[in-house]
């Protein structure tokens, strides 16, 4: 019997562990992942070209992720795609219908068609349209930082946390010599320490959540939960280095502006209420040269809902009380098995929901296991179930400890950038949701062009959703509360006088509800490559290598095109008929 | 105080630096083999590098490709992701620019000034 061949797409903890699951279950697998190494974000590696001599000094968890990644990348069943992006999914044909959320299934039953853009340097031109197509795939694409809105936040030297994370980690670029950590979550801490091994001065790590929020979330315990997940000891380090250098940790406080010429100079902080709006008066001035700042994550949902899977957490996280949906909270929807509501596409990692690296690692591995059909009543299927269920109980006691206050919008000012590609401000955007006609999210694209720039509304979207809800269009989704000087400061006045619901995106002629994560081309490609047409991947027979990495796109021969080792930038690439390479380093 | 390489001498993982030079608008910016174009950047005292809509300057923002805040020119392929794409030794690397001219900001014109970014940058040439 010819082993069912799994896909799947993103190589971080999950990712990685749902290749691994797969594997052992008896699978083939096809890994895929934009990076030139697997990872994902918790694992990110040094470049090879950095030749360090101890790679493991800035991870936790090095020696297992070290112990899995050779496993995966040498086993004989598995093709190991670096350097290639998925940009879109496609339901076989005879389905005319596009894929909607939690609409009808592909009728075939099939998993879709899987676009990869290979080989070559990122957003190089020329790189080679190739097609998969696989008996089961896994979605583990991650997430990245939510950064809410504030006076300034557009300056340059306001980063993500996940920014200044990755260039430590990454490549052992120092963001600043002097800077602020502040936003949500424990995010901040790990952020905050690597800022300190680089040899930055952190100034403070400032959570909005205030003390009691925080505590009420984890309840009971947090430490037992962290400890069944294996994060104490991360935390730990995390919390001796601020102690070692001095860093304070304040609960209820934030940066709601940064300032400065061409660049940001200073921050001013305030005091929150457990809304997160501000105390008048508690403003300070903190000269930076950097403010590293996350609010939460956002999955990267666009794969999921290309596949149509359906999505929960009606975009409020769970655990808030009404009216405080804050964009963040939906989630690609899975059963025990990790199965989507598409048949034949498996989810994990954060993409399922923000949890951290043990939860997605438990998930992959569950994942990986179904999608290669293993038995599923092997006792090591129970063992990781259960390390999954504590990641999803971890997850919980996260949202609730560190939500996303319902008072944010008072930082802004009508001239607030709102949407960063277009510069939309919040008061073009209050005038856009003022009125009834303009209240949908596609004529708010129009009339603003929010969303509509380059990152095509990865950044802005959840919150302009939010702020659409909230100034008028959606009564229910209430007010804002500690408002001071907004334009069109009457916002929720004027939804309150509409009788029922407003117009929401309505689900039209059986079309889904619109999602801020529907982008049909998932990643950037040139228009060469969109014209060139591509080749099958992976339909040689199994026991033979499915394909090769291809180097020369525009030449469309049918196989197998051998990347140029002189090239640079690929000469370091993976041939996937021969795994064993990578684990060479 | 800019971003800056952590010293190799006092660097914990024990890397060994190999330099790299690439060209950024026709200046000279150095770095070492391995960082992306963004890092190279940062390091060599650039903190913005390409301009909004409204010509205030841009750099690195998320640092993982999603805000498409860092794009440049590489070797004459536009709107590449700077966070994202590797430097290699000799990059020719231009700055662009959503700068709107004589555009009303927030008409239907300004459609006009997103896809002039896409064609004609301020400076092309280079390259092929
Ligand atoms: C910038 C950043 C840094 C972080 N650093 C830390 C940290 O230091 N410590 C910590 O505890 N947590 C960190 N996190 C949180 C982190 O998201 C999780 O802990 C963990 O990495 C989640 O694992 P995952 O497998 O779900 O996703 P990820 O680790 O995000 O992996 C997803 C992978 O999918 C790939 N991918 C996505 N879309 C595509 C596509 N279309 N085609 C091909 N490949 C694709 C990506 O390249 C990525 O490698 C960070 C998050 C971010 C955004
Ligand atoms: S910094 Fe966001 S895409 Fe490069």
């Amino acid at each position: 019997m010819t082993p069912r061949h799994v896909g799947v797409v993103g190589a971080g903890p999950a990712g990685l562990a749902a290749a691994h699951a797969a594997l052992a279950a008896g699978a083939r697998v096809t890994l895929i992942d934009a990076a030139e190494q697997p990872g994902g974000q918790y694992h990110r590696m040094l470049p090879e070209a950095y030749a360090a001599e101890r790679p493991g000094r800035l991870q936790h968890g090095w020696q297992e992720f070290e112990r899995r990644r050779r496993q995966v990348l040498t086993h004989r069943r598995c093709s190991w795609l670096p350097e290639t992006s998925v940009w879109a999914l496609e339901r076989h044909e005879g389905n005319p219908e596009p894929a909607a959320p939690g609409g009808p299934a592909d009728p075939t039953g099939r998993p879709p068609r899987v676009h990869l853009l290979c080989g070559g340097p990122a957003d190089g031109s020329g790189r080679g349209r190739r097609t998969l197509d696989v008996d089961a795939l896994v979605l583990a694409t991650g997430a990245h930082d939510r950064v809410l809105p504030f006076p300034g936040w557009q300056l340059p030297g306001v980063f993500t946390a996940g920014a200044a994370q990755a260039l430590a980690k990454g490549e052992r670029v120092a963001v600043g010599e002097r800077a602020v950590v502040a936003g949500s979550g424990p995010f901040l801490l790990p952020v905050a320490a690597s800022l300190l091994e680089a040899g930055s001065t952190v100034l403070e790590v400032l959570e909005a959540n205030t003390a009691g929020t925080v505590a009420r979330g984890w309840g009971s315990r947090p430490w037992e939960l962290a400890a069944q997940l294996g994060k104490t000891p991360e935390l730990a380090d995390c919390t001796a280095a601020m102690a070692r250098h001095r860093v304070p940790y304040r609960l209820g406080c934030t940066v709601v502006e940064a300032r400065g010429e061409g660049r940001v100079e200073e921050v001013v902080t305030a005091r929150l209420r457990p809304d997160w709006s501000v105390v008048g008066g508690s403003e300070r001035t903190v000269p930076v040269d950097a403010l590293c700042i996350s609010h939460g994550f956002s999955p990267q949902l666009e794969l999921p809902v290309a596949a149509g899977c359906a999505l929960h957490g009606d975009r409020g996280r769970p655990g808030l009380g009404s009216g405080t949906g804050t964009g963040t909270g939906e989630f690609v929807l899975v059963d025990d098995e990790q199965r989507t509501s598409v048949p034949g596409v498996f989810a994990a990692g954060e993409v399922t929901g923000i949890a951290g690296e043990p939860a997605a690692r438990a998930e992959g591995a569950v994942a990986g296991w179904s999608a290669a059909g293993g038995d599923r009543s092997a006792r090591a299927l129970r063992v990781l179930r259960r390390s999954r269920d504590q990641g999803r109980a971890f997850a919980r006691r996260l949202a609730r400890a560190h939500p996303i206050g319902a008072g944010w919008p008072g930082w802004l000012r009508a001239d607030t950038v709102v949407c960063r590609c277009e510069e939309t401000d919040f008061g073009a955007l209050c005038a856009a949701f003022g009125s009834e006609a303009e209240a949908s999210p596609r004529v708010a694209k129009l009339g603003t062009r929010a969303g509509l720039g380059p990152c095509q509304a990865r950044i802005c979207g959840p919150t302009v959703l939010e702020l659409r809800d909230r100034l008028g269009a959606r009564p229910d989704a209430g007010p804002i509360p500690g408002r001071r000087d907004g334009p069109g400061g009457g916002n929720r006045a004027r939804g309150e006088d509409r009788a029922g619901d407003g117009p929401r995106e309505q689900s039209a002629e059986g079309l889904p509800a619109a999602t801020p994560h529907r982008r049909p081309i998932a990643q950037p490609l040139r228009l060469g490559e969109l014209a060139a047409s591509p080749e099958p991947w992976g339909t040689a027979p199994s026991g033979t290598a499915p394909d090769a990495t291809p180097g020369t796109p525009e030449i469309a021969t049918p196989d197998i095109t051998v990347p140029d080792a002189t090239t640079p930038g690929t000469a370091e690439r993976t041939d996937p008929t021969d795994p064993s390479e990578e684990s060479t380093s | 105080m800019s971003p800056r390489l952590v010293p190799v001498e006092s660097d914990s993982t024990g890397r060994r630096d190999r330099p790299l030079r690439i060209t950024v608008d026709g200046e000279p910016a150095d770095g070492v083999e391995g960082q992306t174009v963004a890092g190279v950047l940062l390091v060599s005292g650039r903190l913005a590098w390409r301009e909004g809509p409204s010509g205030a300057g841009r750099g690195v923002f998320c640092g993982i490709g999603v805000c498409f805040d860092c794009l440049v020119t590489v070797n004459g392929d536009r709107d590449v992701r700077a966070c994202r794409r590797r430097a290699v030794d000799g990059d020719v690397v231009h700055t662009q620019s959503r700068a709107r001219t004589g555009l009303c900001p927030g008409t239907p014109g300004t459609q006009a000034a997103s896809r002039a970014e896409a064609q004609a940058g301020p400076q092309t040439g280079e390259g092929e």
